[in-house]
């Protein structure tokens, strides 16, 4: 599952190189309130509108932790198949910013609420991989400088301060950029089917720190084998990448970066770099040397977080089918892997999906949904909660088509009105007579007519049988596509006595 | 006028619950107190009219008889509780003129009970202190003099103002906080009753922070059941604190007479340390006599532990410190320092002269042992040792039900006397931390006066949550010590 395969290496001047890759997500709770205080989580308020004292870190002011997002945690645990940790910890980290009110973060050091689990990933060409999670612990956010707002000040918002984030750590496992997005993407669908994330990263309730090495080859598995982080090459940190896209041209740049500087002679350093997405590099932020010592320390004002394993077994008996699972679900139901990932990548497609395929058969229903969904949801710039037919809708064009009710052809056309005139699929087919012509008196007409006004075509067909096509289009086009194709293919054999095709 | 300041608090609620005064008297009469005694430097923010207003609305209330348990009786606030409206500074020029938009727990209990604020108390900068000498707004007079001398002496910390003020009669009682024994110290060198209650028994919530693993709320009064009186009204589960702790408070006030037949009061043969004044052995065996004759039980305990307790407290406490005090950066509230050109400058500069140098001092020290490279050999030594002094106590409290031991390993010191030897200060607190370092109840009761005529103080030490029966014996030594004496009111002739 793990080989060093061939199109995971880096070619460089001096031989082949591996990448290695490493994560750490931000993903912000939902949770109506902040970590340690009452104040509101809501998105895009007015500066510093919601902020508690605690928050602002007045004198006198004592955390108190907010059950909902312990819980949030723990689900986000489960879902990611983790030992969770009854007793846990919270630290404070401690540093000077303008927008960190207290002096200090509280965070969760040595005792996490959840241990290791894992992220199976799903790759293109079918392979899954599994992505080791090193720990998940809970920590305040901080508030945002604004440097834009004053010729010579700094303003600070503080809504951000104090909302719960979950800090989720990957294992070294990543090998490929596209390894890295498609980890990132695997991680924001379990947060969000979990409900414990939106995942929304435009917003930055989803971030990532992208650790990046690069080693000769063999290096890696010599890691996996032995857990030796010296196989490894020094791993740079990316900080806070907020796309799929900017993590995989992140990645790219900076292994070449790294390989340029070690073929040249030099040694990388381990650092802190930010990657700069209009010039597409990273750029150094900080070096080890100027690194923070954070002196951490077990928060005195809070107690240690004891969890009820009954509490927890609760929890996990509310979790929803997840991603993985409804991908097995969704292949034991006739889907080829790579359509099951597609399907199951976003809980509502999922969703959406299966009440299309409801009582269908599940390979015309996907590709229905791809072609013919996804394909206008593309074409319009539309994401799957903004679909303007629903899944019900498609389902009754996909049976009307399965009981030949309508043809494929009309079943587009179809859709095509629903979709900008909107209207029940059913009795738009009633109201524009779209039926599918099977009677065969109807075609044998329309086929005599056809014959009738091209006796030449009638002498061609006989030597070239491949011209039939051309008499089914005809055909189709005299009976306003409404005939059954099939039909129209049979009865035409017969009236031009055609032999059987192979 | 004089009886009424004089009078103890329960005697001030008797006095006002049979209307034989209003609060308004007595109120009024500790206003013109506090005036006269400014020489002592024992308030920073007097609040005399509010205390007035708060005065006039308590004897309404009584007048329609609502009656809460401290209805109409005047108290001073340590300048560490945050109060709705009204300036606090925790004695430190960082803080500026902040104005809190809320009300500590403690604070918000007194006046939920019908008491009335006279003002904020000095104390030591941010309550680091043994001696009230830290303040940014100069130290506190005690108000006792030595036989034969007008050299000021210090009135303990860091509850200094609280323990002048309880001492001179400007309040019936004070709130003072105890991290390493700021309520209990300062309580034995100015003859009054101090109680430091269990780690949990009252809210944080609203105090300004210094240690918060050791921080707590007390009571300084003037005699034992005026402790009992007020422990009831302070403490209480608070869903804003996460520390504080969710068991019953009882009414400590008639749980006092009880008796003490039977105690089991423990000796901690570590706490006779060499170089002690006799006078301070010949108290605590007097104290053991005193228990003893009214049927307790003494038994030697060991606290083997003990001689560790000092360099704990000074790793974990002033670790807390540097983390605590790191909001006070200039940016949000308090003091900012003028003409700075970036962040960095505005930290160093603000943090420079807004703390004193004890503080800063401790900061240092905190931000030291927390390092990397550090943190094993000071900071998690530290915790191990701190379990192992919680044992200690544990196992001692198998063979009693309460420890006698000195408050203080003297009487009160001269001002300036220790200032410039902070070691020396620091082992003004030997007796008192290993109760804050364990959580536990302990309280100082006065007990004797020196050969120069200055009080001498006894300390208790109960079991968790406990309270009751540690006051139950304090009571016990009260009766016992039948201390009478007040300091001379040198400052108002």
């Amino acid at each position: 599952m793990n080989a060093p395969t061939k199109n995971k290496l880096l070619k460089g001047e001096t031989g082949d190189w591996e990448i290695v890759i490493g994560m750490e997500v931000h993903a912000q709770v939902i949770s109506q309130s902040k970590l340690f205080s009452g104040a509101s989580t809501a998105f895009g308020a007015e500066p510093n509108s919601q902020v508690s004292f605690i928050d602002a870190g007045f004198p006198g002011m004592l955390p108190v932790i907010n059950e909902k997002c312990v819980e949030q945690a723990v689900r986000t645990g489960l879902g990611l198949k983790a030992q969770i940790n009854l007793r846990s910890i919270f630290d404070r980290k401690n540093y000077f910013f303008p927008d960190l009110p207290q002096g200090y973060q509280i965070s969760q050091y040595k005792d996490p609420i959840v241990g290791e689990g894992e992220v199976i990933i799903d790759l293109k060409d079918g392979e899954s991989i599994r992505v080791g999670i090193e720990r998940l612990h809970l920590e305040q956010d901080a508030g945002k400088s604004l440097h834009d707002q004053h010729p010579d000040s700094s303003f600070v918002d503080l809504n951000r301060s104090g909302i719960a984030l979950m800090e989720i750590v990957s294992k070294p496992h990543m090998r490929t950029s596209e390894e890295a997005a498609a980890f990132l993407r695997k991680l924001r669908a379990i947060v969000r089917y979990l409900g414990t994330c939106d995942g929304n990263m435009d917003e930055g309730s989803m971030r990532a720190d992208v650790n990046v090495s690069v080693c000769r080859v063999g290096g890696y598995e010599k890691f996996r084998e032995s857990g030796d982080f010296k196989h490894l090459g020094t791993r740079c940190e990316i900080k806070n990448v907020n796309s799929m896209r900017f993590i995989a041209q992140a990645v790219e740049y900076e292994a070449r970066r790294q390989i340029e500087v070690i073929e040249g002679g030099g040694t990388i350093h381990q650092e802190t770099r930010r990657f700069d997405s209009r010039a597409g590099e990273t750029r150094s932020m900080r070096s080890k040397e100027d690194a923070h010592d954070y002196r951490y320390f077990p928060d005195p004002d809070l107690l240690p977080l004891e969890l009820d394993a009954d509490w927890v077994a609760e929890i996990e008996k509310s979790l929803p089918e997840l991603p993985d699972e409804k991908k097995t679900r969704f292949m034991a139901q006739g889907l080829s892997a790579y359509d099951a990932s597609v399907v199951v990548a976003e809980r509502e497609l999922a969703d959406y999906y299966e009440e299309l395929a409801k009582g269908v058969d599940a390979k015309s229903a996907v590709n229905w949904l791809n072609n013919e969904v996804l394909g206008r949801l593309n074409r319009d710039g539309l994401s799957i909660i903004e679909v303007p037919v629903s899944a019900a809708a498609n389902n009754a064009i996909i049976q009307m088509v399965a009981d030949k009710t309508i043809s494929g052809k009309i079943a587009k056309d179809l859709l095509d009105i629903v979709w900008t005139e909107g209207g029940d699929p059913r009795q738009v087919v009633e109201a524009r007579g779209m039926k599918q012509l099977t009677d065969t008196g109807a075609i044998d007409a329309a086929i005599e007519a056809v014959i009738a006004a091209n006796p030449d075509k009638v002498e061609e067909v006989k030597a070239k049988p491949k011209l039939a096509a051309w008499f089914v289009g005809q055909v189709m086009k005299q009976t306003g596509g409404k005939a059954n194709p099939a039909a129209v293919n049979a009865a035409l054999k017969t009236r031009l006595n055609l032999p059987e095709e192979g | 006028m004089s009886d009424l300041v004089s009078m103890t608090l329960a005697e001030a609620r008797d006095a006002i619950r049979a209307k034989k005064i209003s609060s308004r008297e007595l109120t009024s009469a500790f206003v013109t107190a506090i005036e006269k005694a400014r020489p002592l430097n024992a308030f920073i923010t007097e609040a005399g009219e509010q205390a007035l207003a708060m005065a006039d609305a308590a004897d309404k209330r009584i007048a329609s008889g609502k009656i809460g348990a401290l209805e109409g009786l005047p108290l001073a606030i340590k300048d560490l509780f945050c109060t709705k409206d009204v300036r606090t500074t925790a004695a430190s020029k960082i803080l500026g003129n902040f104005v809190p938009p809320y009300e500590s727990t403690v604070t918000q209990n007194l006046w939920d009970a019908g008491a009335v604020m006279l003002g904020k108390t000095n104390l030591d900068e941010f309550a680091m202190g043994s001696s009230n000498e830290t303040s940014a707004f100069g130290p506190v007079f005690n108000p006792w003099r030595a036989s034969n001398s007008n050299a000021n002496l210090v009135p303990g910390g860091s509850s200094g103002g609280s323990s002048a003020a309880v001492a001179a009669d400007l309040c019936l009682a004070a709130t003072g906080t105890d991290t390493g024994g700021s309520i209990r110290q300062p309580a034995a060198v100015t003859g009054r009753v101090g109680l430091k209650p269990t780690y949990g028994r009252c809210s944080r919530f609203g105090i300004v922070a210094f240690a918060s693993s050791l921080d707590q709320a007390g009571p300084m009064t003037k005699t034992v059941r005026d402790a009992a009186i007020m422990l009831k009204t302070m403490a209480s589960v608070d869903p804003k604190d996460s520390t504080s702790v969710n068991i019953p408070v009882p009414d400590y006030e008639k749980l006092l007479d009880g008796g003490i037949e039977g105690l089991k009061v423990g000796i901690p043969k570590e706490y006779r340390i060499d170089g002690a004044p006799a006078e301070i052995d010949a108290l605590w065996s007097k104290g053991a006599d005193w228990l003893k004759a009214q049927g307790a039980e003494i038994v030697e305990v060991s606290l083997p532990h003990t001689k560790y307790a000092l360099p704990t407290y000074y790793i974990v406490a002033p670790a807390e410190a540097s983390s605590n005090l790191a909001r006070y950066d200039g940016v949000k509230f308090g003091y900012r320092a003028p003409g700075v050109h970036d962040i960095t400058e505005l930290y160093e500069k603000s943090r420079g002269e807004g703390f004193g140098a004890e503080v800063q001092r401790r900061i240092l020290i905190g931000t030291y042992v927390l390092s990397a490279g550090y943190y094993d050999a000071y900071y998690a030594k530290a915790q191990k040792l701190r379990s192992l002094i919680k044992r200690d106590f544990e196992q001692a409290f198998e063979k009693c039900d309460v420890l006698l031991t000195p408050t203080t390993p003297g009487p009160a010191f001269g001002v300036g006397a220790k200032t410039t030897d902070p070691l020396e200060m620091y082992l003004q607190d030997v007796f008192t931390v290993t109760v804050n370092l364990a959580g536990l109840p302990g309280i100082s009761v006065p007990a004797g006066l020196t050969q120069n005529g200055l009080p001498l103080g006894l300390q208790l030490i109960g079991k968790a949550f406990d309270e009751a029966t540690l006051l139950r014996a304090a009571y016990a030594v009260e009766q016992a010590a039948d201390f009478q004496h007040s300091p001379a009111k040198w400052w108002s002739v």
